[in-house]
């Protein structure tokens, strides 16, 4: 049975700072920058307002935003930050440090495109290129998914198994400015469903230590390891991730059992895609509006599917091949911008996942809604029909990549 | 590189250091290694006041270097200022 819920009208950010509020975070130490700015202005307003007991440092940089919540959460402390763009940017170095010491801090990033030329809007350039840094990466569809995911995430990273940092996502304005009807957990619920957090234990001279800095149990985070260490280290986070696949769907299905909302198995969703001609494939906002639209093409008869990618890291490509490879045709959309690439992170991600395959599908990709342009049902309407078109004539098009909603 | 070291699952997690940094060795970095002419030296000390990983040594008669950690910089020949100490080859 689930627990009873309270419905709010709130936008994306203000979902996320209420997450980190029932997540009772000891730390949080953040940068206001644009889309991302409401969830810090709301959760420095909990704090002032004395509804959370979280320790508000207010840093000059996203830099330095990172940087105390990695020494925050050395400390032992629960840590949230969540930054955008140029803030990611300047936080990248501490990006790489935060997951290889295995600071599980949870980071909401309000996706906007990166400058130049400048630009505030949504765009998933600047979080798909902090893929390579150890991260587990959860994509949101819409404010209510912010929330949940954003109270999973501390569950995830904290997890024993795991202890990595978790970064979530939310498309800049679409979902960060915008007023939805969001359904938040009881406090009490909520503080019942994220526990708090345990140090990792680590093993010196066969004796158990927490990984902390404790004065009791002295040791040294990120120190120097050269090339008779640093593989070996670089090993046990790659296997801490693999660790993370069962943990995540572990935790959407406990969150299932408490609120009734399930994001298919943690990582993938699928709608439509068992007999379908086409799918589309993509992640975030861009998942709803495919979905609109898929289900009036079903309503025309038209055997069309998609595939929402939740969860970027760890990439479920196994099951993203189970599910794919006997669909005819796939497309993959992304609010991406890659030069001289064979198409971007997500569709090399599919592509790539689908090559173990006995059958696999025409794949095409699609870059687009790049800078908060906005992708209309009828932008999504005409990838499907595209799709469609080259399962009944069998022939793929020769750009198997291309921009759309873009003027040439 | 000692071919025989710990693997990742003999090793904290996390890249935490488990022993104290005097237990790891770094004189193999070295390539050149100084070489002392003890008929020059005048112990005058000016070697272990520069030297920056603290690798010479005083015991009140004599200095002595430890090669386990001394990289070979060639700061002591430098600053000597009899110019007794050569760096030679490893």
């Amino acid at each position: 049975m689930t627990v009873k819920q309270h419905l709010m009208g709130i936008n994306g950010d203000e979902a996320v700072a209420y997450a980190a509020k029932h997540a009772l975070v000891d730390v949080c130490a953040a940068y206001p920058i644009t889309p991302q700015t409401i969830i810090v202005e709301k959760f420095a307003e909990f704090v002032a307002n004395g509804e959370v007991e979280t320790e508000f440092v207010r840093v000059e940089s996203e830099h330095s935003a990172l940087s105390a919540c990695v020494g925050a959460a050395a400390a032992g402390a629960r840590t949230f930050t969540a930054s955008a763009a140029n803030g990611i940017e300047l936080m990248h170095e501490v990006i790489f440090l935060a997951s290889s010491i295995r600071m599980p801090i949870i980071m909401a990033v309000a996706d906007r495109a990166p400058s130049g030329p400048i630009n505030i809007h949504g765009d998933s350039t600047v979080s798909l290129a902090q893929r390579d840094t150890g991260w587990i990466m959860i994509y949101c569809e819409n404010s209510q998914e912010a929330y949940d995911a954003t109270l999973q995430a501390f569950r995830i990273g904290e997890h024993p198994d795991v202890q990595l940092p978790v970064m979530t996502m939310l498309d800049g304005f679409v979902l960060t400015h915008t007023l939805e009807n969001v359904y938040l957990l009881g406090e009490k619920d909520a503080h019942k469903f994220v526990g708090r957090r345990e140090p990792m234990m680590i093993e010196i001279d066969g004796k158990p230590v927490p990984l902390k800095l404790d004065p009791k149990t002295p040791i040294t985070i990120g120190p120097l390891q050269l090339f008779d260490y640093y593989m070996e280290t670089k090993l046990q986070h790659s296997e801490a991730m693999e660790r993370a696949r069962p943990v995540i769907t572990q935790i959407n299905n406990e969150w299932a059992q408490l609120t009734g909302r399930k994001y298919g198995d943690g990582y993938l969703q699928p709608f439509k895609v068992k007999d379908a001609d086409a799918v589309l494939v993509t992640t975030g906002s861009s998942a709803g509006t495919a979905r609109y639209v898929a289900r009036q093409l079903r309503a025309q008869g038209k055997k069309v599917g998609l595939l929402k990618v939740r969860t970027f890291r760890p990439f479920p490509y196994k099951k993203l091949a189970k599910i794919l490879a006997d669909v005819p045709v796939v497309g993959v959309f992304e609010r991406t911008h890659i030069t001289g690439s064979f198409g971007g992170p997500l569709f090399t991600e599919v592509r790539s996942a689908l090559y173990e395959q006995n059958t696999r599908p025409a794949i095409l990709g699609y870059y687009g809604g790049l800078g908060g342009r906005d992708v209309t049902p009828d932008d999504f309407e005409a990838m499907y029909k595209e799709l469609l078109k080259v399962k009944t004539t069998g022939k793929a098009p020769r750009d198997l990549v291309k921009y759309v909603t873009v003027r040439k | 590189m000692p071919k025989k070291l710990p693997g990742s699952k003999d090793i904290p997690a996390a890249g935490v250091t488990w022993k104290s940094a005097t237990e790891y060795k770094t004189g193999d970095w070295r390539n050149k290694r100084p070489v002392r002419d003890k008929e020059k030296c005048t112990r005058c000390l000016i070697c272990w006041i520069f030297c920056p990983d603290a690798a010479i040594s005083w015991d009140g008669k004599d200095i002595h270097f430890n090669l386990d950690f001394c990289k070979g910089c060639g700061i002591c020949a430098e600053e000597c200022p009899v110019n007794c100490i050569e760096m030679e080859e490893e």
